[in-house]
């Protein structure tokens, strides 16, 4: 196992464009964090860019990768390797090469120029998004044998939960704004991973007042630690699903 | 060494071996020979688990081979058109697949690899060589581990004669030695000598399984390929 997962992430390293995001991350976090002496207001600028930047590199890196890789899963399973290990080490090799990236890219300068203990929640978000949408780009590349057509689905799903899922949210809280649904707009907001990121952050930083009613709510909701677990467990659900999803289908593939 | 019952294999609509029921035993040097788009392909990939069997069964040495992965540590595959990883050289790619399966190096069949010479131009990609280069360096991986079960699909196919022949005499070496063979190929005349069984496919039905000396016998032939064409002719009259 361990010597797949190591090839895996020597092969992405040799990749350079893991490299690239990395220098990429380094130097939006350095010149954002540079701009504002506030650190609290510095993460927060560097909190948007992260929410965009991460889940969309790490779901069509992946994507792509997975579909290059094809030669080399049909390689393997000729040999005595079992395929839950192949797709288990593709998974654990490109989640860590990207976490690393971020952890390098985004941490180092928070480290640096900001305070590591402000800073914590954006980190692990950050980890977290890029194992989720790791495991997003697996499902997609899997659900479709073409190329072209598993890119598309992997981008749409950035778009879903960056963009779409919340304009349906608004457009239900002005539909149904007579009605007392704070309560449920937290609920949904926290199923979306990208949306439940910058809630924890938001709440690890202290800044939900600025939110008004809707944070105090959040709050309440996320701010105890029951809020901070279930925050991870919602988390960890979108890991699993869609990764245990891909193998099961993984498992069932015509090659 | 294997038994195939029942073996129903279909992509979507289209049935690509039907109630396929083969029995391989130790030291036969088998040639799966058939039409294009057969099923011949496909029932190797079933062999090896890479198209999986819903439909039948398949044992390899005796174990189901379904939800199991270690009876391909018996199994030497050489593909038709060997799919490597591009920017590998040959030297990594080799060396991947002998520490996927964790065998010590002195245990290593390397005869093919020296006769091939492939350790001179160990540090070229694989996406860089030509399709005869990929065809010995898929050669080379089949025997490399000693396996029981030998599959060859198309070997021949864009090898230099000279390759070919050490190939060859390669197969004939190993069948010698108790191995089990399988392979595929439309040069009727080249199996001649390697052959001791003929399975024949067509549109993913097995038509006959009988040995070489049989089917010399009973269509009054000489040599396989006189003997394959004979057996296709009457099957046109009838």
């Amino acid at each position: 196992m361990n010597r797949i997962i190591r090839f895996i992430v020597f092969d992405i390293i040799k990749n350079k464009i893991v490299l690239f995001y990395t220098i990429l991350l380094f130097i939006i976090s350095w010149s954002v964090l540079g701009i504002e002496t506030n650190y609290t207001k510095s993460i927060l600028s560097l909190l948007n860019v992260v929410l965009l930047v991460v889940p969309l590199v790490s779901v069509v890196f992946s994507t792509i990768y997975v579909y290059n890789s094809n030669q080399f899963i049909e390689l393997l399973l000729s040999q005595p390797v079992p395929r839950s290990k192949i797709w288990l080490s593709m998974f654990l090799g490109l989640s860590s090469a990207l976490s690393f990236a971020f952890i390098i890219g985004c941490g180092l300068p928070i480290l640096i120029y900001s305070s590591i203990e402000i800073g914590f929640s954006l980190v692990i978000s950050g980890v977290f998004l890029s194992i989720i949408f790791t495991a997003i780009a697996m499902l997609a590349a899997i659900l479709s044998k073409d190329k072209a057509k598993g890119i598309g689905l992997a981008i749409f799903c950035w778009l879903f939960f960056t963009i779409i899922y919340d304009g349906i949210m608004l457009l239900a809280i002005f539909q149904f704004s007579d009605y007392p649904i704070e309560k449920l707009v937290a609920i949904v907001a926290a199923l979306n991973p990208i949306d439940l990121s910058r809630i924890f952050v938001l709440l690890q930083l202290d800044v939900s007042a600025m939110l008004g009613y809707t944070g105090a709510i959040f709050t309440s909701l996320f701010g105890s630690t029951k809020g901070i677990v279930l925050s991870f467990v919602v988390l960890l659900f979108w890991v699993i699903v869609p990764f245990v999803y891909s193998l099961v289908k993984f498992k069932r593939k015509d090659l | 060494m294997i038994t195939i019952k029942n073996l129903t294999k279909k992509f979507n609509k289209f049935i690509a071996l039907n109630n396929v029921n083969l029995s391989f035993s130790q030291g036969e040097a088998i040639a799966l020979i058939g039409p294009n788009g057969c099923g011949k392909t496909t029932l190797i990939k079933s062999i090896l688990g890479l198209n999986v069997v819903k439909s039948g069964t398949i044992e390899v040495l005796n174990n189901d081979i379904s939800n199991n992965y270690t009876y391909r540590e018996n199994i030497g595959y050489m593909p038709q058109i060997g799919r490597y990883p591009e920017n590998m050289t040959i030297e990594q790619t080799i060396n991947m697949i002998i520490e996927a399966r964790n065998v010590p190096k002195n245990q290593l069949d390397l005869e093919l690899l020296e006769a091939y010479q492939l350790e001179s131009i160990y540090s070229k990609k694989m996406s860089t060589l030509s399709g005869g280069t990929t065809q010995k360096v898929s050669a080379v991986l089949a025997f490399l581990f000693h396996p029981k079960i030998i599959i060859l699909d198309e070997p021949t196919a864009g090898l230099d004669p000279l390759a070919a022949e050490i190939l060859k005499n390669k197969i004939i070496k190993e069948k010698n030695n108790g191995k089990l063979i399988i392979i595929t190929s439309h040069l009727l005349s080249e199996l001649d000598d390697i052959i001791s069984q003929v399975v024949f496919i067509k549109e993913g039905t097995v038509i006959f399984h009988q040995s070489v000396d049989d089917l010399k016998k009973n269509t009054a032939s000489s040599k396989i390929s006189e003997a394959i064409i004979n057996v296709l002719k009457s099957n046109n009259h009838e």
